[in-house]
């Protein structure tokens, strides 16, 4: 039986995913500008200067705080600026860029060997080391997930392969491909935290990806893959832990409150790549796809420039009118093509001139489509009013904070409302003004 | 380069309101076929008569309000439409005008337009032209194919269910072919621009009821204007509860009304009253917080 949850759209329904059929081919361009805010938390500090000589796999950037990560060399050159970058959040950064020398000239690295045989007590500082966090866009530092408090229990490790959003097929081919290399981290993940269920869900468009993770489950303990309905946002956390466990997180909480974990697929390949060769994560692979020439599944060094990357995709097929990091439901638009992709850019999508304008905001004729849309069970509608009319306090006991922006309530409104950029400023203001009250106590 | 900056999501349905309003149009058309056959040009003319003045209202209304003309929604042709279906095929032209006039000028826009009105238009309009000029409204069914039949309300007589199937009995232009109606309805589940709930569940407690009080189920069903009301006026989007629970209220509250008044009332028919009233109740409905949201359980609203 396909498993699926309440509400959800249908927003690449009919429309085909050219890149589904088309492996994996690796791209290496002769710069790379890596950016030291790829996770959610402080961002790295750069450990090398202009002129130094790195090899690949080489730290650059020191982990900062609790939910720091180290940022490593995704090719061996010579650094030629360490200087500030405006990336995606708005905050500045410092960035990397390094001139490849295509010697791909490796630092030494300190396998683990086997998942199943290494010391468990060795299998989240390696995590640490390889620099992974969240590859499914959210970006969150892996280890961080994987530590658990005292007083919480893990009992399920959740292998995301949902792949729900539009146009990006990555996951799907990294499973078609590496499937062993999935099961191989998601096992390591498991034995960290000494738990004995993992699931991987699919939705059921990725026939062949479905098919190779059951092989590679075979023979593995407790592993096993479920088929998931296709439906947006299958892949969200909260839909996905509801629909393989039964289980709810609590409004406010995080999946360990319920007992789970949730990793992406790419991210259980990473972790893989980190204990069997030691390796920290250089690159990962990326959906181009849009208005390009060639559309492809890309593995690309973290840090390769968009434009370079549009480039290899035999450049845009015509004039851009929207580019975005990740898919057409969540994805983060670009000012222009300059700025490098990072450890979470899954897709890169370009979105024609006529493509790209947006409709103008009719009045909501309430229909209660983004009611049923809604897979939280909000009333998006009468939130959108008090949105509207500022009153965020109204739009708090409305549960605006329970929305996870997954955009399904934008999609199908009839009116073209922008539900989800007001919810997005709602939650914003709400989270600033709780931070203001505390700093006042 | 150039590059359009914008908040997620990046894609929009296909389905905007111009193109629900435009499903429902196409839905209607199987009705206005039905009846120009029965009732012959003067349905027609009606139909046309209050179309044209319904879109002349709106574009009236906004031009003189400076408000954007918001006509190619094509909610205004929809109003039209519903109003000449469920009027008598000899309706006099100035009784549509007014009638289009009151249900665009009074109930849509003085309310603040599409959107915003809690009553349905048209059957606002019905219920005026009702207690206006009763006579009118009751009567001059019998043109077209009905020219030799002496008067009599269809839900009087004891017509056969073939009949009521067809429409082959007196009616409102539109609401007596019922599989005209039906086909209407199919395309508006195919096209998913309504759901099921609403119609299903008033013609079901309708007939619960109704059997309850010694009718025929069928023939409450396919009997006066109670199916044309829970498919295409029931539904309306603006007068109907967002919320599944409320939907259900409102629904079974439609059933139960029409058929009271059928069997207490001194009206013939109560479809056009039953879902007014429960237009009204549908924003109280709504503030019943029926609806579970995720992740919260009585832990979590005691914990707060």
């Amino acid at each position: 039986m396909k498993a699926t949850f309440r509400g959800g759209v249908h927003p690449a329904h009919g429309s085909k995913r050219p890149t589904q059929a088309l492996a994996i081919r690796d791209f290496v361009s002769d710069t790379v500008q890596i950016v030291m805010n790829m996770n959610i938390g402080a961002p790295s500090k750069p450990c090398v200067k202009k002129g130094d000589h790195v090899k690949l796999g080489q730290v650059i950037g020191e982990a900062v705080g609790g939910l720091g990560i180290p940022v490593h060399a995704s090719v061996s050159g010579e650094v030629v600026a360490v200087d500030a970058i405006a990336y995606l959040t708005g905050e500045p950064a410092q960035s990397v860029t390094i001139k490849n020398d295509f010697q791909d000239e490796w630092e030494e690295l300190h396998p683990l060997g086997n998942v199943e045989s290494v010391d468990p007590a060795l299998i989240l500082p390696a995590i640490k080391a390889a620099g992974i966090c969240g590859m499914g866009g959210a970006s969150f530092p892996t280890h961080v997930k994987l530590t658990i408090a005292p007083d919480k229990k893990c009992e399920y490790i959740l292998a995301n392969g949902a792949e729900c959003e539009t146009h990006i097929t990555c996951d799907d081919r990294l499973m078609q491909e590496h499937a062993t290399r999935v099961v191989d981290g998601l096992r390591a993940a498991m034995r960290a935290l000494n738990v004995s269920q993992g699931i991987i869900g699919i939705e059921d468009n990725k026939p062949a990806a479905i098919a190779a993770m059951e092989k590679a489950c075979q023979g593995r303990q407790g592993v096993r893959v479920q088929v998931l309905k296709t439906k947006y946002p299958q892949g969200g956390e909260k839909q996905l832990i509801k629909v393989l466990t039964g289980r709810e997180v609590p409004s406010g909480g995080l999946p360990i409150d319920c007992g789970c974990v949730v990793l992406n697929v790419g991210t259980c390949a990473a972790i893989a790549d980190a204990i069997i060769d030691g390796k920290p994560v250089i690159d990962r692979v990326c959906t181009v796809t849009g208005a390009v020439r060639s559309p492809a599944n890309l593995r690309l060094r973290i840090g390769t420039i968009t434009e370079d990357i549009i480039g290899e995709c035999g450049g845009y097929s015509t004039d851009p009118g929207k580019i975005f990091f990740g898919g057409a439901m969540t994805g983060l638009c670009l000012p222009n093509d300059q700025l490098p992709m990072s450890k979470s850019t899954n897709g890169i999508v370009v979105m024609t001139k006529e493509e790209a304008v947006s409709a103008e905001e009719d009045p909501c004729i309430r229909c209660g489509k983004c009611v049923d849309a809604c897979p939280i069970g909000l009333n998006p509608y009468d939130m959108k009013i008090f949105a509207d009319a500022e009153k965020w306090d109204v739009c708090k006991k409305k549960h605006v904070m329970d929305c996870m922006l997954c955009g399904a309530c934008a999609f199908i409104c009839p009116a073209r409302r922008w539900l989800t950029p007001s919810f997005r400023i709602a939650k914003q203001k709400i989270a600033e003004q709780a931070k203001k009250e505390a700093a006042a106590k | 380069m150039s590059l359009i900056l914008s908040s997620a999501p990046h894609v929009r349905s296909k389905d905007n309101t111009q193109r629900l309003m435009l499903n429902v149009i196409i839905s209607l058309l199987p009705c206005v076929a039905a009846g120009i056959y029965y009732f012959g040009w003067r349905a027609a003319l009606v139909v046309c008569v209050s179309v044209v003045s319904a879109v002349a209202a709106e574009f009236i209304w906004q031009k003189l309000a400076r408000k954007k003309v918001r006509v190619y929604d094509l909610s205004a042709v929809v109003t039209g439409l519903l109003i000449g279906l469920i009027v008598p095929p000899s309706a006099p032209w100035w009784m549509l005008v007014i009638g289009s006039f009151f249900a665009i000028m009074v109930v849509k826009q003085l309310f603040g337009g599409i959107g915003d009105n809690f009553l349905n238009p048209a059957l606002a309009a019905r219920a005026v032209l009702l207690a206006s000029w009763p006579a009118l409204m009751t009567s001059g069914y019998n043109v077209g194919k009905f020219d030799a039949v002496s008067g009599a309300t269809p839900l009087l007589s004891g017509a056969s269910v073939a009949d009521l199937l067809l429409g082959n009995v007196t009616g409102a232009v539109g609401e007596t072919c019922k599989i005209a109606i039906l086909l209407g309805f199919a395309w508006l589940l195919f096209t998913r621009t309504i759901r099921w709930e609403i119609p299903v569940i008033s013609l079901a407690s309708a007939c619960l009821l109704g059997w309850a009080l010694g009718y025929d189920p069928l023939t409450t069903v396919l009997s006066g204007g109670l199916l044309f009301g829970a498919v295409y006026m029931a539904t309306d989007y603006v007068t109907t509860p967002m919320t599944q629970f409320a939907r259900i209220l409102y629904s079974v509250g439609i059933g139960v009304i029409v058929v009271l008044i059928r069997k207490f009332g001194s009206y013939p028919e109560g479809v056009t009253y039953a879902i007014l009233l429960m237009n009204i109740a549908a924003p109280l409905f709504d503030r019943i917080p029926a609806q579970r949201i995720y992740g919260h359980t009585k832990a979590t609203k005691e914990g707060k």
